[in-house]
């Protein structure tokens, strides 16, 4: 045999923008073996959390990554409060799950329209994008900010949810049923899709429990792991929802797992919104110190669970902070799961494990010579206080109390 | 003065000038309708003519290691041979009496050029990426070129001739059953040779970032760019010519009119297909051009045969 050919897939990822480097030796168009690199992107974030106190810490791993902001800060609160022993407010577990619910809803919608754009159906891309706007629009609403949206401390939630609120926020999920509906029908019937995504890249009920698979990927093989069901946090323990599996593992099953995932969210979401009308009292449960000792806090990420575990020696920071995000163990399945595919396969397959690799950058300084106006952070800031508040009189929300002026 | 006639014809009217701009528009239409069917706003109407002016001002660079003469001549056959092409078809329609014998042998051949000129030069630039894009480039030429013959055959079976003239002068192909199945498979062929979704296997830019053209940019680039460009006019105008009975121009407006509703008519098709399908893998590809879209067109051939 001659020399094979290695197809690089990175080191940055010409779609999905992040750092990782996949090296495809192919033989042909059929990869026969692939190296997988990671660690481009390492910033020292357990180490840093160190350095913060807890409050900080939570702001701090929301900026672990842009997609799961709100799973990060979950579980890091999560582990926070086991250490402390602190007892959450019922009404705060709802709110967490909510937003963790919206949050699962976008991110999962913006997988679906990346796994389109791998498969060069742009249209899907696009009209999928399209829909997630409406989610991440009922996130700007409740919290303030299209991403990163701070809700989360120790001891429960930042803002409330206004009950005038609610009806604004049932009309976005009522929106979403009918798209959710059409991808899903899209997903089943277009045979060329069909052509391309069923019998690709199967992982076995064994390749996973081998690997230690989590989340969608996971579920679609069979595997019925969900910590909101094995290990009810927030308010997953008191509503009523599916943990939604299938058996093929292929990249098909992992598009039909998401989907029907995100008509449980939806599920959910409601049913927290209804049980909110029904609980007042505090979000917060204030805790002056957090007591020394370990906690762990785990959450069920978009993409599997995310594992957060903090040890406390009774001052306001934590002695040490360990984080585990799904895509660390889900990453590793492609080992098995591209060899012996085509190169075509090869992307979505890759694709389809949803990877996230932790990824949010620092903000760039550039200098600008040419009389163009520079907008400092404020200004920034200023402008998207500026788009909520518009896009709450759109939508007739009154949302938490901007510090406009 | 003839060669004179002759280089006006074909750098000017109909040949290179003409086709290019007509193609940049309808490169435009093809944008801005995907823009909208993806709830996008789309382009300007000039866009396509900033990007190729844009494409002539930058650099060519030239990867180490590769054949630099293949390297940068190989946009050149492409863009020469769309050119050839885009005057043998037209002048067919303008001056169907200049038209000579077998002309329509060598717009098919023309036909092939771009697609070879693109494998030439994946090859030549010593990429892996473009390697492999342009090995489906091959394997996709030889899947639908099969399929295409056969579907051209029709109306040289119906007319006994395989001058373009004389195809355009008879009863248009798609009137008769044969002429249908026929014209089925060259939109489908159509959509390979413009490089569309689901055949854009080549380049298909999620999977090979760009494939083929991976290390082009600057004028070798806009020379691709521009035959594509051009090949969006040739390619619908050469089907209506052999299928639909082109663009009858003795007719007034009518004759016009009804012609560029044919034009546009096959160019929405493209670009719907485009829009609703995903890209297939190449196997994919090959098996349905040599299975499905082979038998459609033997099918078509041998009504023709029989007369219908």
């Amino acid at each position: 045999m001659s020399k094979k050919t290695i197809i690089p897939i990175g080191p940055y990822h010409p779609l999905q923008e992040e750092p990782e480097f996949f090296k495809l030796h192919v033989d042909g168009e059929t990869v026969v073996k692939v190296d997988i690199e990671l660690g481009y992107n390492h910033r020292g974030v357990e180490k840093l959390a160190e350095s913060k106190t807890f409050e900080q810490a939570v702001y701090f791993v929301e900026r672990i990554c842009g997609i799961c902001s709100t799973s990060h800060p979950i579980a890091c609160c999560q582990a926070i409060e086991d250490a402390g022993e602190v007892k959450v407010p019922e009404r705060a577990l709802y709110i967490r799950s909510i937003i963790g619910e919206l949050e699962r809803l976008h991110s999962h919608l913006l997988w679906l329209g990346l796994a389109g754009h791998f498969l060069g159906f742009n249209t899907v891309w696009m009209w999928v994008w399209r829909y997630r706007e409406d989610v991440i629009n009922c996130l700007e609403i409740i919290t303030g900010n299209r991403n990163h949206y701070c809700m989360m401390k120790p001891g429960g939630v930042r803002r409330d949810i206004k009950g005038e609120d609610i009806p604004t926020i049932l009309g976005v999920l009522n929106g979403l049923k009918k798209p959710l509906d059409l991808f899903y029908k899209t997903v089943n019937q277009d045979p060329v899709l069909q052509a391309r995504t069923r019998n690709v890249g199967i992982l076995t009920r064994q390749n996973i429990i081998d690997y230690c698979g989590v989340g969608p990927l996971a579920r679609a093989s069979g595997v019925a792991i969900d910590v909101r069901k094995d290990h009810p946090h927030a308010a997953y323990g008191m509503v009523d929802f599916k943990v939604i599996t299938t058996t093929k593992g292929d990249v098909f099953d992992k598009v039909d797992v998401r989907i029907l995932e995100m008509f449980e969210s939806v599920s959910i979401i409601k049913q927290c919104l209804e049980a909110l009308k029904k609980t007042p009292g505090p979000i917060d449960a204030n805790p002056a110190v957090i007591k020394a000792g370990d906690g762990i806090g785990h959450y069920e990420a978009p993409r599997g669970e995310v594992i957060h575990y903090i040890r406390s020696d009774g001052s306001n920071r934590p002695a040490r902070h360990k984080i585990r995000a799904p895509s660390y163990v889900n990453v590793a399945t492609n080992r098995t799961a591209v060899v012996g595919q085509s190169i075509a396969d090869a992307t979505i397959i890759l694709g389809a494990v949803d990877p996230c690799y932790c990824c949010t950058e620092r903000m760039a300084a550039i200098r600008v010579d040419n009389g163009e106006k520079t907008l400092t952070a404020d200004d920034l800031i200023k402008l998207s206080w500026d788009k909520t508040s518009r896009l709450r009189k759109e939508l007739g929300a009154a949302g938490p109390v901007l510090p406009l002026d | 003065m003839d060669y004179l006639i002759l280089i006006f014809q074909l750098i000017i009217f109909p040949g290179f000038l003409f086709t290019a701009v007509i193609g940049l528009v309808i490169s435009w239409v093809d944008r801005k309708v995907t823009a909208k069917v993806q709830m996008r706003v789309g382009p300007p109407l000039l866009q396509p003519f900033y990007d190729i002016l844009k494409y002539m001002i930058k650099e060519t660079c030239v990867p180490e290691g590769a054949s630099k003469i293949f390297f940068l001549s190989a946009p050149l056959f492409g863009f020469a041979a769309v050119n050839v092409a885009a005057l043998i078809v037209w002048q067919s329609i303008i001056h169907p009496q200049a038209a000579f014998m077998g002309d329509l042998v060598v717009v098919l051949y023309l036909l092939t050029v771009p697609a070879l000129s693109l494998v030439l030069g994946s090859f030549a630039s010593k990429n892996p990426l473009a390697s492999i894009g342009g090995s489906r480039e091959i394997k996709l030429i030889m899947a639908y070129e099969l399929p295409f013959l056969l579907a051209v055959l029709v109306p040289v079976i119906k007319t006994h001739s395989i001058r373009l003239a004389d195809i355009l002068g008879a009863q248009a192909a798609v009137l008769a059953p044969s002429g249908i199945l026929a014209l089925v498979v060259a939109i489908v062929v159509m959509q390979a040779k413009l490089a569309l979704v689901p055949f854009d296997c080549s380049e298909a830019e999620t999977e090979l970032t760009g494939g083929a053209l991976i290390e082009y940019s600057g004028p070798a680039l806009g020379m691709y760019k521009l035959t594509r460009v051009m090949l969006w006019v040739v390619m619908p105008l050469f089907v209506m010519v052999v299928l639909l009975g082109g663009i009858n121009l003795n007719n007034g407006w009518q004759g016009i009119l009804a012609g560029i509703g044919k034009y546009v008519g096959l160019v929405v098709v493209a670009v719907l297909i485009r829009n609703t399908a995903p890209r297939v893998r190449i196997d994919q590809a090959v098996r349905f051009f040599w299975g499905k879209v082979t038998f459609v067109a033997v099918a078509a051939a041998i009504l023709a045969l029989m007369g219908y």
